[in-house]
């Protein structure tokens, strides 16, 4: 361990001509008005034959970039102003044109983040597939044929059914396997993929992240993938790179950043994640501060301004890549102190007693045979169908599931914003509540507020910070002149929102900022029930994590109901007093969290536990789910989870819709297998019958 | 795609419903006496008072309009007051020269537009992008009447290369028509060059920044290829529909064009029964204009919803 | 030059440390050749139209003896039929377009807002009743809706204004309703219903400062067609009444001459049309580019 050990970067050493890519001192910078803004700095890092290097990073790091920039696809305003790409041991920034063709075309691919829009929208799925074999020189017919082959690789059931479409007419799964499948056509030595689940569902998700481990053995390509789940990097790569404002400040094998990180911005994104086993409610560490504007760290570390063991010499000098040799094998930090980051102090904002008070003697909202039928291009379509759900005060409600499942929907009946079918009951206090908002009386108006998912939807860009909560105060707690600033600032200091970012306008302000100004306005009116909508699904972790502790804090001091929607059971399982599971606009199961999350629990909430990667238990047995999620228009009969639902037990699973099951106190289960049976085949641990249902 | 042509149908016929009630209202505004005004000053009241009976301008104005509008329904589009005959054929004859002349603008403008746009775009940000642009910008807001001048001058006076007549000798076959309307047609097409281009270029813009032309690229197409198959169709399939908006458009710049260069055509028509508030003849010509319009938009919208395959195979998932 | 061309990651960085926005716009605006351009040609006739009449002979002076002549150091730009000094006429001409153009394209703006607003914020029947009637209007084109204005409400300057302005109405409308129909589905009308707000409020206060970016560049780039359509319909007669200098119908008045030769009398007024639509076009599309950057 030297602390004084200077370049070469571990990716210097030696580009052999075995490795399938290295960057080597790599400077991006894009041109913005008329000046050069340097997004990524002396990284380098390489990626071995058969190799697969994950690049973690939150947004606004810089990973897309370097991807960009490795297959010479950057924006007309960026370039590689210094440093040396290669791929193959082939000079990529030097290749002419028609040889960064040939490059392109034989020995590197690309997979990104939103499937639907990587196919061309009106040229069959076929068609698109086969040119990359026409590209090589494959006549029509046996391009065709081997597209047809490819597609069957990635395990798509019906590849000539799949070739006959247009990319509308599959899902966002089907369509990443089309893109992965054309990806590898080629039979490239090195796949970059970008974010390439981050669209996708966590069950979907589950499966491609299965499909390209599996590909990935059987072609033996190197990957590059791109992430900014942890989770997912520790589970597909061997190693990794943490990038930071375009830094790469730490790389090594992946079992040893994630389990023995040394740089104190990895220690503190991964103090920042919800643990299964980080106890009921302990705070969340976040890291404080938000990331610099590129550029605008001239000298010393990028991550001194947030970092809690920054001394003088952080500010003044720019730290070199230290090497670390603890018998992990080749692992880097770019860290003055890195043998000391795992000392890092503790930065949590709140410190909630974990004792919680939910009287559970009467519920605060009650919604009965909750319907909601929309009409979409001429099909009817079952958004929800009977759900039942009640609310206490003070407590916290998770409601999970994936898309489609009709969770923002349900919401939305809840406030008001949308109306549900004739014959729902909702009720507050006992009160019957008008279906639309505008017709609600101004006191259930203020019972009742959400924090949406997107603040930049959710917060008029128009209107200042000062502005924004001021109407809330004056429309919701009836605060006047002198009253209302008073309490405008009692509110900004409980939400932790410093007082010169009042007069701002939301687009000034960062993400995590301006989702405590949408947090600000919700509490204006003492609410008694909060619906949140995915309210940190735009953030990145460490925001996350400050996020979540605030909204913990604010219901042990305000006593306020929360109906917290997430597709992420990680930061449900960290939040909720109890879970409700939708599929399909149905509740499948519904029940104290702890008592959900033990099971037995519902065979779709298995599977969904089991989809999630996290950083606890990597080698845990895993449930899978093949086939789409059927459409809310033409939902099957009988279980709705019958069509992918890998414990399904006969013909009466598809003919009969089954009814809720009490479990225990509390916790049912919609299910045809009596509560016994779930209960020995789940603790047989994984005896699931692998899934093939998909048809 | 029936339901479809159907319910544009209905619409466009609601839309040309309200199109003549506006119309015949505006008329109804005008001051003074049809009769009168066909008849002048001169005229003995028992005269125009017949006149008027026999035009039914004596009527309420609801009558009025319902047997208007019966008419109509019939095939029947009136009498002018102006030329004292039955509009039909009238207008009829006016809309093919005026037709022709569309055509001839369209045939120039409509190839050269969409290069122009294609070629700007592929080169967004350099100067052939520029140039274009900014002539494009500019050649849709310069009157008719300055570019129609500026021509006159130019081509017609100094160079003296064309027929500053729209009008051609009788009995002139196809090529001696076209040669007299190249000028005329030239201030339309520049006003439409700048719609097309603008709009292929932005629509090609939009479709080279896209993820599919990124994925076609990096699957090592040759740029050639991978534009002529991936990014034309998509870019072009809304050019459609402002090429057909753009009708509406033209028939307003043949008034002008029509009026400078002494054509026959509905432009000059609607002017003149305007200027002599021939009022049938104006009612039967804006609803011709209207009609035209409509069906022009239609067609392109089938056009649109037949080349994309999203809008073509809505309903069969 | 454009921060669209960043990736996302970067421009949300970027933006994050925006300092004051409206002075970002302005310098982005002040950049642009484009800009500076278009100024300048307005800057000089509006100038032209306050103190024209102190430089130039007067516009109005006949003079028998010396029709139809040529350009001279005496008249600049030559004599018209009646003897006139064009010189005089095209600067002078400049006055009555730069007061009925803006007015026309002022209050088209404002009733489009309107109507716009209402269509995209309540959709449904609204939107359908008022949607035929835009339809209506789009189907003729905008010389033919003038002249049937014109001619119902009789030839005045006033009814120029009124008529020009009622027929930007609906095309104003369309842009309006399309960039409102994006604000609504935002969720911070859905905030706003939820803590109660009134229809108009959330119209006017929430989401029409959200969509004034397309009514600025709506109202530039009418503004340009506002002139285009006044000399079209002076030209056809339709407009300004003789003798006050009007560019339009000064050229109407003058174009039999040109083919005597007498090409000054049309040609200094056609350019000075031109010149005043590319300025305002070129105002209109550096405004439009400068809003889509910020
Ligand atoms: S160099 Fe200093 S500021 Fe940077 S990460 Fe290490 S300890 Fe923190
Ligand atoms: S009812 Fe059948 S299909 Fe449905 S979840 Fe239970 S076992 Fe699976």
């Amino acid at each position: 361990m030297s602390t004084t050990a200077s370049p070469p970067a571990p990716g210097e050493t030696q580009a052999t001509a075995a490795d399938a890519l290295t960057l080597s001192g790599v400077d991006i910078s894009y041109r913005v008005r008329r000046a050069d803004q340097r997004i990524v700095r002396d990284v380098s890092f390489r990626v071995a034959r058969g190799e697969s290097f994950g690049l973690v990073g939150e947004s606004g790091c810089g990973k897309s970039t370097i991807a960009l920039a490795v297959v010479r696809y950057l924006a007309r305003n960026g370039r590689v102003s210094a440093g040396r790409i290669e791929i193959d041991g082939r000079d990529v920034l030097s290749l002419d044109r028609a040889d960064l063709r040939r490059l392109r075309a034989r020995t590197v691919s690309m997979v990104y983040q939103e499937p639907g829009r990587a196919l061309n929208p009106s040229i069959l799925v076929g068609r698109q597939v086969a040119e990359v074999y026409e590209i090589a020189g494959a006549p029509r017919s046996e391009a065709l044929d081997r597209a047809r082959e490819i597609l069957a690789r990635v395990r798509i059931s019906d590849p000539d059914g799949v070739m006959r479409r247009y990319p509308h007419q599959l899902s966002g799964g089907m369509l990443q396997r089309v893109v992965i499948a054309m990806a590898l056509a080629a039979e490239p030595s090195l796949l970059i993929l970008d974010e390439p689940t981050t669209a996708l569902d966590a069950t979907v998700e589950a499966d491609v992240l299965d499909l390209i481990l599996g590909l990935r053995a059987e072609f033996g390509t190197s990957l590059l993938f791109i992430s900014h789940n942890l989770a997912v990097i520790a589970k597909m790569c061997d190693r990794v790179g943490v990038l930071y404002a375009g830094e790469l400040v730490e790389e090594g094998p992946a079992s040893a950043v994630f389990g023995d990180p040394r740089h104190p911005y990895t220690v503190g994104l991964l103090r920042s994640i919800p643990r299964r086993d980080g106890g009921a409610r302990a705070p969340l560490q976040t890291i404080p501060g938000s990331l610099p504007t590129p550029g605008s760290v001239a000298a010393g570390c990028v991550f001194a301004a947030r970092c809690g063991l920054a001394q003088e010499r952080c500010r003044a000098e720019t730290p070199a890549v230290h090497r670390i040799e603890d018998g992990c094998g080749e692992r880097g930090s770019r860290c003055h102190f890195s043998e000391q980051a795992q000392s890092l102090p503790i930065h949590s904002i709140v410190a909630p007693d974990s004792a919680r008070i939910a009287d559970r003697a009467e519920p605060l909202i009650r919604a009965r045979s909750v319907s909601k039928t929309f009409q979409a291009s001429g099909q009817r379509v079952r958004g929800l169908h009977q759900v039942d759900l009640e609310i206490a005060a003070g407590e916290t409600v998770g409601l999970v599931g994936e898309s489609g499942s009709g969770k923002t929907t349900l919401a939305r009946v809840l406030m008001g914003l949308t109306a549900p079918d004739p014959g729902a009951e909702v009720t507050l206090d006992g009160r019957p509540l008008a279906p639309l908002a505008g017709a609600r009386t101004a006191a259930d108006q203020k019972a009742l507020q959400i924090v949406f998912q997107n603040p930049d939807s959710a917060l008029n860009r128009r209107h200042s910070v000062r502005r924004l909560i001021s109407r809330s105060l004056a429309k919701l707690g009836g605060y006047r002149g002198e009253a209302l600033q008073a309490r405008l600032q009692a509110l900004a200091e409980s939400v932790r929102l410093p007082e010169r970012y009042l007069p701002m306008r939301p687009s000034q302000l960062s993400g995590g900022l301006k989702q405590r100004v949408a947090i600000a306005r919700a509490f204006a009116g003492d609410p008694q029930i909060v619906v949140c909508d995915e309210p940190t699904s735009a953030l990145d972790v460490s925001v996350q994590a400050a996020i979540l502790n605030l909204l913990t804090d604010l219901q042990h001091r305000e006593r306020v109901a929360y109906l917290f929607i997430s597709h992420d059971l990680g930061v449900v399982r960290y939040l909720a007093d109890r879970i409700v599971v939708l599929y399909l606009g149905r509740v499948m199961e519904i029940g104290p969290a702890q008592s959900v999350l033990d099971g037995p629990h519902h065979p779709y909430t298995e599977a969904l536990l089991s989809a999630v990667p996290t950083l606890d238990d990597s080698d845990r047995e895993r449930i899978r789910l093949e086939g789409e999620i059927p459409s809310a228009a033409d939902p099957p009969a009988g279980c709705p989870f019958h069509t992918r639902c890998p414990r399904r037990i006969g013909e009466i699973c598809d003919t009969t819709e089954p009814e809720m099951r009490v479990q225990a106190p509390g916790h049912e289960i919609r299910c045809h297998i009596p509560v016994d049976d779930l209960r020995r085949l789940q603790s047989a641990g994984g005896g699931a019958p692998s899934a093939s249902a998909g048809r | 795609m029936a339901g479809f042509v159907l319910k544009r149908l209905g619409l466009g016929l609601i839309t040309l419903w309200l199109l003549s009630l506006l119309v015949f209202f505006a008329g109804q505004v005008l001051p003074g006496d049809p009769a009168r005004a066909i008849l002048g000053p001169l005229a003995a009241p028992s005269a125009v008072a017949a006149l008027a009976r026999q035009l039914g301008t004596n009527q309420p104005v609801i009558d009025q309009y319902g047997t208007w509008v019966g008419h109509l329904l019939t095939g029947n589009l009136g009498t002018s007051y102006q030329y004292q005959a039955p509009i039909a054929p009238l207008l009829g004859k006016a809309l093919g020269n005026s037709l022709e002349l569309a055509l001839v603008a369209f045939v120039m403008v409509v190839p050269i537009g969409i290069l122009g746009g294609v070629i700007a775009a592929l080169n967004v940000g350099r100067r052939v992008d520029r140039v274009i642009s900014v002539f494009g910008l500019s050649a849709t807001v310069i009157p008719e009447v300055v570019s129609g001048i500026v021509l006159i001058l130019v081509f017609g006076l100094w160079l003296n290369v064309l027929p500053i007549q729209a009008a051609w000798p009788p009995g002139a076959g196809l090529g001696t028509q076209i040669y007299h309307l190249i000028m005329p047609a030239i201030p339309l097409a520049l006003i439409l060059f700048g719609y097309i281009q603008q709009m292929a270029r932005a629509g090609t813009v939009e479709a080279l920044a896209s993820d599919y032309a990124r994925t076609a690229t990096l699957k090592g197409l040759p740029r050639g290829v991978m534009i002529r198959r991936h990014i034309l169709r998509n870019s072009l399939l809304p050019t459609i529909t402002v090429i057909a908006t753009q009708t509406g458009y033209l028939i307003g710049g043949l008034v002008l064009v029509e009026t400078l260069f002494h054509y026959q055509g509905i432009g000059t028509l609607i002017y003149n029964a305007a200027t002599s508030k021939d009022f049938p003849m104006l009612e039967a010509g804006v609803l011709v204009i209207g009609a035209a319009y409509m069906v022009a938009t239609l067609a392109a919208d089938m056009l649109y919803t037949l080349l994309n395959p999203r809008l073509r195979l809505r309903g069969v998932e | 030059m454009s921060i669209e061309a960043l990736p996302v990651e970067s421009r949300a960085a970027l933006s994050a440390g925006a300092g004051d926005l409206r002075r970002q716009f302005l310098r982005d605006l002040v950049h642009q050749k484009a800009f500076m351009i278009g100024a300048t040609v307005l800057g000089f006739w509006v100038l032209a139209a306050i103190f024209g009449t102190l430089v130039v002979q007067d516009p109005l002076a006949q003079n028998l003896s010396a029709i139809n002549q040529a350009p001279s150091a005496s008249h600049l730009f030559g004599t018209d039929q009646l003897g006139r000094d064009v010189l005089a006429r095209v600067i002078v001409g400049s006055r009555s377009i730069l007061v009925t153009a803006p007015l026309a394209t002022l209050i088209g703006t404002v009733l489009g807002t309107v109507v716009g607003l209402s269509m995209g914020y309540f959709r449904g029947i609204v939107d359908d009743i008022l949607g035929r009637f835009v339809e209506a209007f789009l189907a003729l084109p905008l010389v033919v809706t003038g002249i049937i204005g014109i001619v119902a409400l009789g030839a005045s300057d006033t009814t120029l204004i009124i008529v020009i302005g009622i027929v930007f109405t609906p095309l104003i409308a369309r842009t309006v309703r399309a960039a409102v129909l994006v604000e609504r589905d935002l969720d911070y009308v859905a905030a706003a219903r939820l803590r109660g707000e009134r229809s108009l409020y959330i119209m006017f206060v929430e989401i029409l400062p959200n969509v004034l970016a397309p009514i600025t560049v709506e109202f530039t780039v009418r503004l340009g067609y506002a002139v285009f359509t006044i000399v079209t319909l002076s030209f056809l007669g339709f407009g300004l009444q003789p003798p006050t200098p009007n560019w339009g119908y000064d050229i109407s008045a003058n174009v039999g001459a040109v083919t005597a030769g007498y090409w000054w009398e049309v040609l200094f007024a056609a350019v000075a049309v031109a010149t005043l639509v590319i300025g305002v076009n070129m105002l209109a599309s550096s405004i439009e580019s400068a809003l889509d950057a910020s």
